[in-house]
C-alpha cells in the first residue's frame, strides 16, 4: 500500500456509479458489488435507470446509475446517500448530486466537461469551478482521454476502446477501497474466452484506473474490513433471480415438473430469462403471445398436474385477472409472481412501487380470493417464492407472491441452501381411486380438495368457471349451492393462517411506537427501528410477508402498542386494508410515491416525531 | 396411430365417452350432430381413455367437455387455445382436443388462435362456424357475412368476414379440413385424420344455428343442392362432384375453374387431383376460398402437411440440455459459479 496515501477504517461505505445508460455503469456496479462480497463485505444493491434503452447522450434523462452499500457491519439497505459519487458526465453529476451526502466525494470525468456537455446537462456555469461544489471532495480524472491513451496500441477501434473507460472509472474505486482486482480480471477472461483481446482490454483499463489513483497522492485510501456474516457457502443473487430459484427448489422438492408461461415485461423478464436458462432441471419455459396465454398456459399445466407458474408486472396482472378468477373457481394450484412497479398504467416501468396490493387482494370479478404473499429482500425472494409454491400445491390454489423492481433488481449474498433442509411439500395429488372418491373431496382441516390428473385411469373429471356443486364439481346454478361454495373458497383461504409463520416483532416488543410495513421495505424500516431503539426509543418493527390471510398473531402483536404506524409506497394500500380487516386499531400511515425506496432520514424524521408526542 | 393399443381402449366405445349428463343444446342445433361424430371417431384412434383432455372456451359449442366422458376443461372465453396449448406442453402424452365457436376463437381469442396455430402444437381444434353469436342471442361474428342483419348490425354489418381456413394459411398452418354438421360420415373421418395428426390440425365445421342464425349454410348444405355445392377432396382422387360427378375443377392460369366432363372436349384426366401434402399452399388457399354459387365449397383434409411440432421440439431440447449439462438437481445449480465459503 502506498505510503503517501491515508488510510483510515470505515464500518460502512456506499458508492453510486452514474452515466450514460450507454456507459456500462451497471457493469461496474455489479463488478464492484460482486468483489466486495467475495472480498467478505456484506452488501445490498439498487440499481436506478431510466426505461429509454439509449436516452439522448449526455442528458438528464439518459443518466444510469447504480448503487452499492457495503460494510463489515449488517447491510439491510442500499444505503440513503453515497459518499462517493461516480459521474461520467455533467448530467450524471446534475441529477445525482442529490443523493450524495454533504463532504462526499465526487470522481468526474473531466474530459465530459466540455461546453457542449455542460449545456447538454443544462449547466449555466462549469460547477468544477463556480464554486457550487464546495462542500465536496472532488477528484478530477481524464477518464476518457486517459483509456484511449492506454488502448492506443490494442489495435481495437474508438468505438470499442470508448466502451471500456467504465473500468478506468471502476479502477479508481477498486484503489480507494483495496477491492481485490483479480476477481474482477477473472470475470474478463470467462466472459471473453472467445476475444482475449476485449479480455486485455478491459483489464489494461481497469488497472491503468487502479494506478492512476495510487498515483494522484489526493485520494484518500479506505478500508472496510470483511464482515462477520454466519458460516456457509455463499453467491450474489437478486431478487428474480432468488424467485426463479425458490420456484425450481419447490418443484424438484414436490418431485412435479416446473411450468412457466410468461410475457416480457420490465422489470419482470428476468424471471422468464432465468428459467428458460434451466431446461436441464425439466423447466418448461413457454414465453407467450401474451400476458392471458401466459397465466393461461399455466392453468393448463396445472390441471395436468406441474407446478405452474406465471410472472409478470402490474400492468400485465391486469390482464390476468379473469383468469387468475378461473383458477380460483378451478380450484388449482399456480404461482403468480407480480414484480411491481410504478403505475398506474405504464407508469414507471423501472422504478419501484408498492402499488398493486389491493389489485392482488381484490382485483378480479366476483368474491374471489387469493392468497397474498409479498418478499422482503432480494435474497429473501428464494423462500418467498418457495413458500408461495408450497401453499399453492398444499391448499390448491392460486398464490399471489408481489415483490418489486426494487428487490427484483437489487443484489445481496444469499447463503446457499440443500433442497433436503428445506419444508417438505405434500401435493394434493390422488394417485389410485380409492371408496367414494370424487376430485372434489376436500380434506377435513384445509378444506383443499384432490388433486387428479389426466392420465390416471377412471378419475376422469370435468372442471370449469361455472360454479360447482360443492359434492360432485358438476356445474351447478342451485342458489344454496352457490352460497356455499362462495364461502368454502373463502374459508379455504382463511385456513391458510394454519401454515403460515407468526409475525415477529423486531426491536420492542411492546411499547410505544410499532412501526408496520409489507415486503421491500423491510431493509430500510429495520435499520431505522435499530438505530432508533439504540438511541433508546421505545420501537418496534412489524414487517409483513403474508397479506393474505394476516398471520393468527397480527391483532396480539397490534394491541402490545400505543400507537401504529403503517409504512408502504403508495397511497396507503395496506393501511387501508388493515383498517377493515382490524378494525379495533387506530392507524397512522407514512406514504411515498416516487418510484423510490424509502430513505432511512425520511422515516427516522416521521418516527421522532411521532415519538415525541408520546 | 403409434400407441400401443391396450385393452382398455380396445374396448373404448362411443359410449363410454357420453358423461351421462342431459345434453341441453336446442333441439335441431347442429352440435348435436358433431358431438356424436366426436364420440365415434375418438374409439376409432385407439388412444388410451384416460389419456384425453378437451378443452373449450365460453359459447354454445364450449358446454361440450360436459358431455364428455374424458377429462375437460371449460374456460373462458377465447383463452381455449392457451389452456390447451399449456396441457399439451405440460405433459406431450395427452390427446388435447379443443372446442370452440368462430366467436370464441376468432373474435376474442383471434391473437392466441393464430400463435397457436404458428407454433403447431399438436392439438386438434374443432371450431363450429354457425357465423352468430349464439350464447348471447344473435349478434354478428367475425364470420358473418357481410350486410347481414343481426341485433347488433340491425342495417346489416359493414364489416369484411374472416374465412378460418383463410386465417389458418395465413398462420403457417400445417392442417385445415372443412365439414358440414348434416354429414356425419364424413365429419367422423375427418375427425379421425385430425386426431392422428401430429401438430395443429383445426376443423371447421359449417354448423347451423337453429334459433339465431338458421340456414346460414343452407346454400351448401341442404340436400337438393349439396352434391352441385360441395366438392368432398380425398387424397389422390381428382376434384369431382355434382350429382352426377361430371363436374370438376380445374387451374386456368392462376384461377380455378369449374368444368363438365364430356363438354369442350373436357376429359377426367384434365381434372384436379387433390394433395393436401403440398407445402406451398397456394392452390390450398384457392379451395378453401371457393364460394357458392360460383363454386362448390371445399369439403374434407384440404392441408395436411407434416412438419415437426412445437411440443416434440421443446421435449427434445430438454432431453438434449439433460443429457449435456453438468446440472443435475437444483443443488448443483446452487453450487455452480462464483460461490465463497465463510469459515
Amino acid at each position: 500500500m502506498n505510503k503517501n496515501t491515508i488510510v483510515k477504517e470505515l464500518k460502512k461505505v456506499t458508492i453510486r456509479f452514474t452515466g450514460d445508460s450507454g456507459d456500462g455503469m451497471q457493469l461496474a456496479g455489479m463488478l464492484f458489488s460482486d468483489a466486495s462480497a467475495l472480498y467478505g463485505n456484506n452488501i445490498s444493491t439498487f440499481p436506478d435507470f431510466p426505461s429509454e434503452i439509449r436516452a439522448p447522450q449526455g442528458t438528464v434523462s439518459g443518466v444510469s446509475g447504480f448503487q452499492v452499500h457495503f460494510g463489515h457491519s449488517k447491510i439491510d439497505t442500499p444505503g440513503d446517500h453515497a459518499d462517493v459519487l461516480v459521474a461520467m458526465n455533467p448530467a450524471a453529476l446534475k441529477i445525482s448530486l442529490q443523493w450524495l451526502k454533504k463532504g462526499g466525494t465526487i470522481i468526474v470525468d473531466i474530459d465530459s466537461f466540455t461546453e457542449k456537455d455542460l449545456a447538454k446537462a443544462g449547466y449555466l456555469t462549469n460547477p468544477l469551478e463556480d464554486g457550487s461544489l464546495s462542500d465536496y471532495q472532488i477528484i478530477v480524472a481524464p477518464i476518457t482521454s486517459q483509456t484511449h491513451e492506454i488502448l492506443k496500441d490494442s489495435g481495437l477501434d474508438n468505438k470499442s476502446i470508448h466502451k471500456t473507460k467504465n473500468m478506468f472509472a471502476l479502477g479508481i474505486t477498486y484503489y480507494m477501497f483495496d477491492r481485490p482486482i483479480e476477481i474482477t480480471e477473472v470475470y474478463f477472461e470467462k466472459k471473453f474466452k472467445e476475444k482475449a483481446g476485449f479480455a486485455a482490454a478491459n483489464k489494461k483499463v481497469l488497472r491503468g484506473g487502479y494506478n492512476f489513483a495510487g498515483n494522484v497522492h489526493a485520494i484518500e485510501r479506505v478500508i472496510v474490513p470483511p464482515a462477520d456474516i454466519e458460516k456457509g457457502f455463499y453467491r450474489t443473487v437478486n431478487g428474480n433471480q432468488a424467485t426463479a430459484w425458490g420456484l425450481l427448489a419447490a418443484a424438484e422438492k414436490a418431485q412435479l415438473q416446473l411450468f412457466l408461461g410468461s410475457y416480457p415485461i420490465t422489470p419482470a423478464s428476468d424471471i422468464l430469462q432465468e428459467l428458460a436458462k434451466h431446461k436441464a432441471l425439466g423447466a418448461h419455459v413457454v414465453q407467450c403471445e401474451d400476458e392471458i396465454a401466459g397465466i393461461c398456459t399455466s392453468i393448463g399445466a396445472s390441471f395436468v398436474g406441474n407446478l405452474a407458474v406465471t410472472s409478470t408486472s402490474g400492468p400485465g396482472l391486469s390482464l390476468k385477472s379473469e383468469a387468475i378468477g378461473l383458477a380460483v373457481m378451478m380450484e388449482l394450484p399456480l404461482v403468480i409472481v407480480n414484480v411491481q412497479r410504478g403505475g398506474p398504467s405504464t407508469g414507471l416501468p423501472t422504478k419501484t412501487e408498492q402499488s398493486d396490493l389491493m389489485q392482488a387482494l381484490y382485483g378480479r370479478n366476483g368474491d374471489c380470493p387469493c392468497i397474498v404473499m409479498a418478499g422482503l429482500t432480494s435474497a429473501g425472494c428464494f423462500e418467498s417464492a418457495y413458500m408461495a409454491a408450497k401453499l399453492a400445491l398444499e391448499h390448491m390454489t392460486p398464490v399471489i407472491l408481489l415483490t418489486d423492481g426494487y428487490i427484483a433488481n437489487g443484489s445481496q449474498p444469499w447463503k446457499i441452501k440443500k433442497v433436503s433442509e428445506l419444508p417438505e411439500i405434500r401435493t394434493k395429488r390422488v394417485a389410485k381411486k380409492t371408496g367414494n372418491h370424487t376430485p372434489f373431496m376436500r380434506a377435513e382441516d384445509s378444506l383443499a380438495r384432490n388433486w387428479v390428473i389426466p392420465g390416471q385411469k377412471d378419475m376422469m373429471y370435468r372442471i370449469g368457471g361455472l360454479e360447482k356443486d360443492y359434492v360432485t364439481g358438476a356445474a351447478s346454478h342451485d342458489p344454496k349451492n352457490h352460497e356455499k361454495m362462495v364461502k368454502t373458497r373463502d374459508e379455504k383461504v382463511k385456513r391458510v393462517v394454519n401454515s403460515i409463520p407468526d409475525i415477529e416483532v423486531v426491536g420492542e416488543q411492546s411499547g410505544d411506537l410499532l412501526v408496520v410495513g409489507w415486503g421491500s421495505t423491510y431493509g430500510h424500516l429495520l435499520s431505522v427501528v435499530r438505530k432508533m431503539q439504540g438511541e433508546g426509543y421505545n420501537v418496534g418493527l412489524a414487517q409483513f410477508a403474508y397479506i393474505n390471510p394476516l398471520p393468527k398473531n397480527t391483532a396480539e402483536v397490534f394491541s402490545r402498542f400505543k400507537k401504529i404506524i403503517v409504512c408502504e409506497l403508495n397511497l396507503g394500500q395496506f393501511v387501508n386494508y388493515l383498517r377493515f380487516t382490524l378494525q379495533q386499531f387506530q392507524y397512522l400511515q407514512y406514504n411515498k410515491i416516487q418510484g423510490l425506496p424509502f430513505t432511512q432520514e425520511e422515516l427516522k424524521k416521521e418516527f421522532s416525531n411521532i415519538l415525541d408526542t408520546i | 396411430m403409434t400407441d400401443v393399443l391396450s385393452q382398455d381402449t380396445l374396448t373404448l366405445s362411443a359410449k363410454d365417452l357420453k358423461s351421462g349428463l342431459e345434453v341441453k343444446w336446442c333441439a335441431g342445433c347442429g352440435d348435436h350432430a358433431i358431438l356424436n361424430c366426436l364420440q365415434n371417431a375418438l374409439p376409432k384412434l385407439g388412444h388410451k381413455h384416460e389419456d384425453i383432455v378437451i378443452v373449450s372456451g365460453i359459447g354454445c359449442s364450449s358446454r361440450f367437455p360436459y358431455y364428455m366422458n374424458t377429462y375437460g376443461m371449460h374456460t373462458i372465453h377465447g383463452r381455449a387455445s392457451s389452456i390447451a396449448s399449456g396441457v399439451k406442453l405440460a405433459n406431450s402424452k395427452l390427446h388435447v382436443w379443443q372446442i370452440t365457436g368462430d366467436g370464441d376463437a376468432l373474435a376474442i381469442g383471434g391473437n392466441h388462435f393464430i400463435h397457436t396455430v404458428r407454433r403447431n402444437i399438436d392439438i386438434n381444434v374443432i371450431l363450429f362456424n354457425n357465423e352468430i353469436y349464439g350464447l348471447t342471442k344473435g349478434q354478428y361474428s367475425p364470420t358473418t357475412k357481410k350486410g347481414h342483419i343481426t341485433k347488433t348490425s340491425p342495417q346489416g354489418t359493414i364489416e369484411i368476414p374472416f374465412n378460418p381456413g383463410e386465417l389458418v394459411i395465413g398462420s403457417k398452418g400445417k392442417f385445415f379440413a372443412r365439414s358440414v354438421d348434416n354429414n356425419l360420415a364424413i365429419t367422423t373421418e375427418i375427425l379421425v385424420e385430425a386426431g392422428s395428426f401430429k401438430g395443429t390440425s383445426i376443423v371447421e365445421i359449417l354448423q347451423n344455428c337453429v334459433i339465431f342464425n338458421q340456414g346460414t349454410h343452407a346454400m351448401v348444405t341442404d340436400k337438393d343442392v349439396k352434391d352441385d355445392r360441395q366438392v368432398i377432396l380425398k387424397q389422390g382422387q381428382p376434384m369431382l362432384f355434382g350429382k352426377n360427378r361430371n363436374k370438376g375443377l380445374v387451374l386456368r392460369g392462376l384461377e380455378l375453374e369449374v368444368v363438365t366432363i364430356g363438354e369442350n372436349g373436357i376429359t377426367e384426366k384434365e381434372i384436379l387431383v387433390h394433395d393436401a401434402k403440398m407445402v406451398n399452399p397456394s392452390l390450398h388457399l384457392m379451395l378453401i376460398n371457393m364460394k357458392a354459387p360460383d363454386f362448390p365449397v371445399a369439403i374434407g383434409v384440404i392441408r395436411a402437411v407434416d412438419d415437426i411440432t412445437y411440443d416434440a421440439e421443446l421435449e427434445q431440447q430438454i432431453t438434449d440440455v439433460k443429457a449435456n449439462s453438468k446440472i443435475k438437481s437444483v443443488d448443483d445449480l446452487f453450487a455452480a459459479g462464483d460461490i465463497w465459503e465463510v469459515k
